[in-house]
């Protein structure tokens, strides 16, 4: 298993890579937010995850929706990991004609199940996904990232009520805590309060960890799959622009990318010394 | 008579039982909505969602990516209103094969008063692209459409309304998605109507046929994609349009034949609706008067627009 771990972490070091280059080339998307997710995504898509690159709509998949659609940076650079699309793709992000929209669009996008972007949806369409999967008798598992200033939407607590209310154990959502939003400190912004406690009095079972230890978040997605009648809730402590220094703990770099000066800098803290 | 919505209702339940893809949601209104008699014969198949709309829409898009066929249902304000960013997200944006049927449409919600009456939805709906908008005239055609939503890939916005409502349609009536239908024919003006104001302009023709106007009768089933052809027939025909329908006259069906003509063949035009006013409390036929939504103001317009031609 560590080994696994060891090669999970290479992986999410390579995507990181990707995110950076990917918003360089871009010069318009959400850095912050991708590499603070990352590492779960990554986990999800190279270790937990029942899915097939040659077959995005193959019936036997789990769900995977980025609620936190900002992010699509980190699910693009996942996908074209795992061959979903070929990796030059990436170097269209955002631009006329691309299928790689700003935020997550299933109608362009192999491997794109719903569309998001507008925040404080994503757990809703998961939870319906899971009830849907779980009326056809089917063992498929639905995960959703959301980030920590995403809970300041009220249909997400809406949602969080309906899953408990439903039991639906096949569904996991992932908090992208990193404490941080476009106007600044989630808690200085809107408090949302303890995550953990919320979700819990919402009737979920709820788990904390290091969103970026892969060991952590390979563990929590297992307990959350073991756990029967009521969804799971994995609070991940993460760091807003994780990897590298220029960005992280930054609520400037949301909606910021890599300028030409950083990208040097950028791409040496995440080991890419050429 | 029969209410659009129990016509809705009925179909829902033998369409359960045709095809166990569909499923249906509300929130806390089933036995207003009339999914009740769904959730009764498919319990497994019926979703409660609590008074949480955006939340309802949110989970019908995710069961229609797992291949189910949902229908959602709850008051129009509240559908179209409450969650109309929902449904533009999670719905329209991604083609999500939702149907939103929408019970409680307009005025004739009654004593709930304005702010339980939606004069918007069919405007805001229409403005969202990959949006289909019905609007039924009476509980026949409401068979066909919510049979037509079904079969139909893709989402769906149908208006119903409260209360029982005369028949236009004969029994089997079959309902064709952007297809409207001339009622009546007539050569001096024609009504072109939806809902309820179908029923009202059949008989504001027959009433004109004694003073010797020709009124032709168009019903408009769909709102949107617009059957141009035969609103394009009527204006080319008759040279003068009179739209009504129990909505705003921003933006619903009167706002859609305006668009179309003003660009394709400009045409003497009135428009019966709202204007641009929220409704009120009182019973349901107090209101269709109070607001002018009745035979009589249809024969006064036409009166007035023939005039109007010489």
């Amino acid at each position: 298993m560590k080994e696994k771990f060891a090669e999970l972490e290479e992986k999410a070091r390579r995507l990181r890579v990707a995110i950076v280059r990917t918003l360089h080339k871009s010069q318009s998307g959400h850095t912050g937010g991708s590499l603070s997710a990352i590492d779960m995504i990554c986990t999800l898509y190279f270790h937990k995850m029942r899915h097939n690159p040659e077959e995005p709509g193959w019936d036997g998949r789990d769900r995977f929706v980025l609620s936190k659609g900002h992010a699509a940076p980190a699910l693009y650079v996942t996908l074209a990991e795992a061959g979903y699309f070929p990796a030059e793709d990436l170097m269209t992000l955002r631009r006329l004609g691309s299928h790689l929209q700003g935020h997550p669009d299933s109608k362009v996008t192999p491997g794109v199940d719903v569309c998001t972007g507008s925040l404080g949806q994503g757990l809703s369409m998961a939870n319906g996904m899971a009830l849907g999967l779980k009326l056809d008798g089917k063992e498929n598992r639905v995960y959703t990232v959301l980030g920590d200033g995403e809970l300041q939407e009220g249909q997400v607590w809406e949602a969080a009520m309906a899953a408990a209310h439903y039991k639906s154990d096949n569904l996991c959502a992932l908090i992208d805590a990193n404490g941080l939003q476009i106007d600044g400190f989630v808690e200085k912004v809107m408090n949302v309060g303890s995550i953990t406690d919320k979700f819990r009095a919402f009737g979920w079972h709820v788990i904390e960890i290091d969103g970026h230890n892969i060991a952590e978040i390979a563990a929590a997605l297992d307990a959350a799959e073991a756990h029967k009648g009521a969804p799971t809730a994995i609070v991940a402590k993460t760091v807003k622009g994780k990897g590298v220094h220029l960005f992280e703990n930054k609520a400037a770099y949301h909606g910021v990318t890599p300028s030409d000066a950083e990208l040097p800098e950028a791409l040496r803290c995440l080991g890419c010394l050429d | 008579m029969i209410a659009t919505r129990d016509a809705y209702g009925e179909t829902l339940a033998e369409l359960g039982a045709e095809n166990d893809k569909i499923v249906a949601l509300d929130a806390d209104l089933s036995g207003s909505t009339k999914t009740g008699v769904f959730a009764k014969k498919f319990p497994a198949r019926f979703f409660q969602m609590g008074i949480a709309e955006a939340n309802m829409v949110g989970t019908a898009a995710g069961l229609a990516s797992v291949g189910k066929i949902p229908f959602l249902s709850t008051f129009a304000i509240f559908a179209a209103g409450r969650a109309w960013e929902q449904i533009r997200q999670a719905v329209a944006y991604p083609k999500a094969n939702v149907k939103i049927v929408a019970t409680h449409g307009g005025i004739t919600v009654g004593e709930d008063g304005g702010s339980h009456q939606s004069v918007e939805d069919i405007a805001i709906m229409r403005a969202i692209p990959n949006m289909t908008v019905i609007v039924p005239a009476d509980g026949e055609e409401t068979k066909g459409a919510i049979r037509a939503a079904a079969a139909y890939k893709g989402p769906v916005y149908v208006r119903l309304g409260r209360n029982k409502v005369p028949t236009v349609f004969p029994a089997g009536h079959r309902f064709e998605i952007g297809k409207g239908c001339q009622l009546v024919e007539g050569s001096d003006l024609t009504f072109i109507t939806t809902g309820l104001m179908t029923a009202q302009a059949v008989i504001a023709a027959e009433r004109l046929k004694a003073e010797g106007i020709s009124a032709r009768v168009v019903h408009i089933g769909t709102i949107k994609p617009l059957d141009k052809e035969l609103v394009l027939q009527a204006a080319e025909e008759t040279g003068a349009i009179i739209t009504a329908e129990e909505h705003s006259v921003v933006g619903g069906l009167g706002g859609a034949v305006a668009e179309f003509l003003s660009e394709e063949c400009p045409t003497l035009m009135k428009r019966v609706g709202i204007y641009d006013r929220f409704g009120t409390s009182g019973k349901s036929e107090e209101l269709l008067k109070y607001f002018g939504l009745n035979a009589e103001t249809l024969v006064e317009q036409a009166r007035e627009i023939v005039s109007r031609k010489k």
